[in-house]
């Protein structure tokens, strides 16, 4: 693989990734990683908006005037947000309304955006959609964590199936007592933090100066 | 590189067509799929409420139709309680309460439900299934930012409340989005609904405040909610009350 298609690859999963360096879609990160299966949908969703986006505004970008390129990439990504609602709403019924309002607020996820401006506006379409792509896992790859270990240590349960025997004092049977803080939004901060945390700890090139 | 103003109208014209082209695609095509979605959604809930099948289980269409085999739907007079013969299927409360020649205005204090019209005719769904019969009622009315829509499953001798379920709202996810909570909605059933008189008693009152000798009907409210509570509250008194299903009720206990 070329070295520059690669650094656009990969460098979104770590060094540059969306959540845990440059802090972007915290929102959406707390809000649907309460269970695997929100945020195995959210990022699905995320993903094709974002590829979508990157390279609709890369194929325009030499057509868009600059005194309107914001809210010309905010008409194509509010676009394809919609869209992307109304198939949840009409093939994944159950999962769009636990998602509620987060599917709509894709439009104002800071990723989608930042990607458009920093990116699509100027480079050549196969690029920016690899941009948009790689982006996409390294906010996926950050949402799945998050929730994997927020579904487990706050129900006992993956994907809705008891993983870990959630002790019933009634009944007398398993072990497990639910932690119930990873059920609300601190859980996932921290999460995240003990993530940036690992990560930085890893590669010292990403601590900031004192 | 410079653009005419001329060229910058165009392509903010061109692209606002372009994006209305294709959102306004995908609602038309996929509509049909939605409103089954929706439709099959508010049975799963009317069953749920009433205790026919479990919180979190669900039921494909097929099964939906079985189990409303054993429950009349009936539109009902909203002044007297009477039966009518109106189709319900076509029927909607909601539609109806918000025309003027199909609803009456909503006396004090029930303007605070937001509600825009009290509508001539009401929905009741009879649970016949023995065992577990019931009345499930439709409520709705204002909470924050939006209005919500659900049921209220009533015992067969309007003793009890048996459940409350929403089914559709926009309240904030956390906090007045909590009315979806299992949990909080496991707080109504057994709750006392009218007292001797036929007066309507449940309330829900601020979260941890509920009064030793009232807690047979005050409900817990959520915390970090309090407006969503009170719609919740005060929706409740409005459609168990004169102005809602009451005559309803009356016949009901005229009749037993």
């Amino acid at each position: 693989m070329e070295k520059a298609t690669r650094k656009i690859l990969v460098d979104p999963l770590h060094i540059k990734n969306p959540i845990t360096l440059q802090v972007l879609g915290i929102c959406s990160a707390l809000a649907v990683t309460v269970q695997l299966k929100q945020a195995l949908v959210m990022a699905v969703a995320l993903t094709v908006v974002l590829t979508c986006s990157n390279t609709i505004i890369s194929l325009l970008r030499n057509k868009i005037p600059g005194s309107i390129r914001i809210i010309t990439q905010l008409a194509v990504i509010a676009s394809l947000v919609i869209i992307t609602d109304q198939v949840l709403k009409a093939f994944l019924f159950d999962v769009s309304k636990s998602l509620s309002v987060f599917v709509g607020l894709i439009i104002t996820n800071c990723i989608v955006m930042g990607r458009a401006e920093a990116f699509a506006m100027g480079n050549p379409p196969m690029k920016s959609a690899l941009d948009g792509f790689a982006n996409s896992m390294g906010y996926s790859v950050i949402l799945i964590y998050v929730a994997f270990f927020r579904e487990l240590l706050g129900t006992g349960k993956i994907m809705g199936q008891e993983v870990l025997a959630v002790a019933d004092a009634t009944a007398g049977t398993g072990w497990y007592i639910p932690n119930g803080l990873m059920v609300l939004s601190p859980g996932a901060f921290f999460l995240i933090g003990l993530f940036i945390w690992i990560q930085r700890s890893f590669a010292p090139e990403l601590q900031e100066d004192e | 590189m410079e653009f005419s103003n001329r060229y910058v109208l165009g392509f903010t014209v061109l692209l606002c067509l372009v994006c209305a082209f294709g959102v306004s695609t995908a609602a038309v095509a996929l509509k049909e799929r939605q409103e089954a979605n929706q439709l099959l959604d508010r049975q799963a809930n009317i069953l749920r409420v009433a205790g026919l099948i479990d919180a979190g289980a669900k039921v494909s269409p097929a099964e939906a139709e079985e189990f409303f085999q054993t429950i009349n739907t009936v539109v009902i007079d909203r002044a007297t309680g009477e039966p009518t013969d109106i189709d319900p299927v076509t029927f909607s409360a909601h539609a109806e309460s918000k025309s003027t020649e199909t609803s009456d205005e909503v006396p004090d204090p029930h303007g605070r439900t937001q509600v825009s019209g009290l509508p001539d005719h009401l929905l009741v769904y009879e649970v016949t299934t023995p065992g577990k019969e019931c009345f499930v009622l439709e409520i709705w009315g204002n909470g924050l930012w939006s209005t919500l829509f659900g049921y209220l499953a009533l015992s067969s001798d309007l003793e009890q409340v048996v459940g409350i379920t929403y089914y559709e709202h926009g309240e904030t996810p956390g906090l007045g989005g909590e009315v979806d909570n299992p949990n909080w909605k496991a707080l109504w059933p057994g709750k006392r609904a009218f007292d001797d008189q036929g007066a309507t008693l449940i309330e829900v009152v601020k979260a941890g405040s509920i009064q030793p000798d009232k807690a047979d009907w005050q409900v817990n409210g959520m915390s970090g909610a309090t407006i969503t509570t009170n719609g919740v509250s005060w929706m409740v008194q409005l459609w168990l009350g004169e102005h809602g299903y009451g005559p309803y009720f009356d016949r009901i206990r005229g009749k037993s």
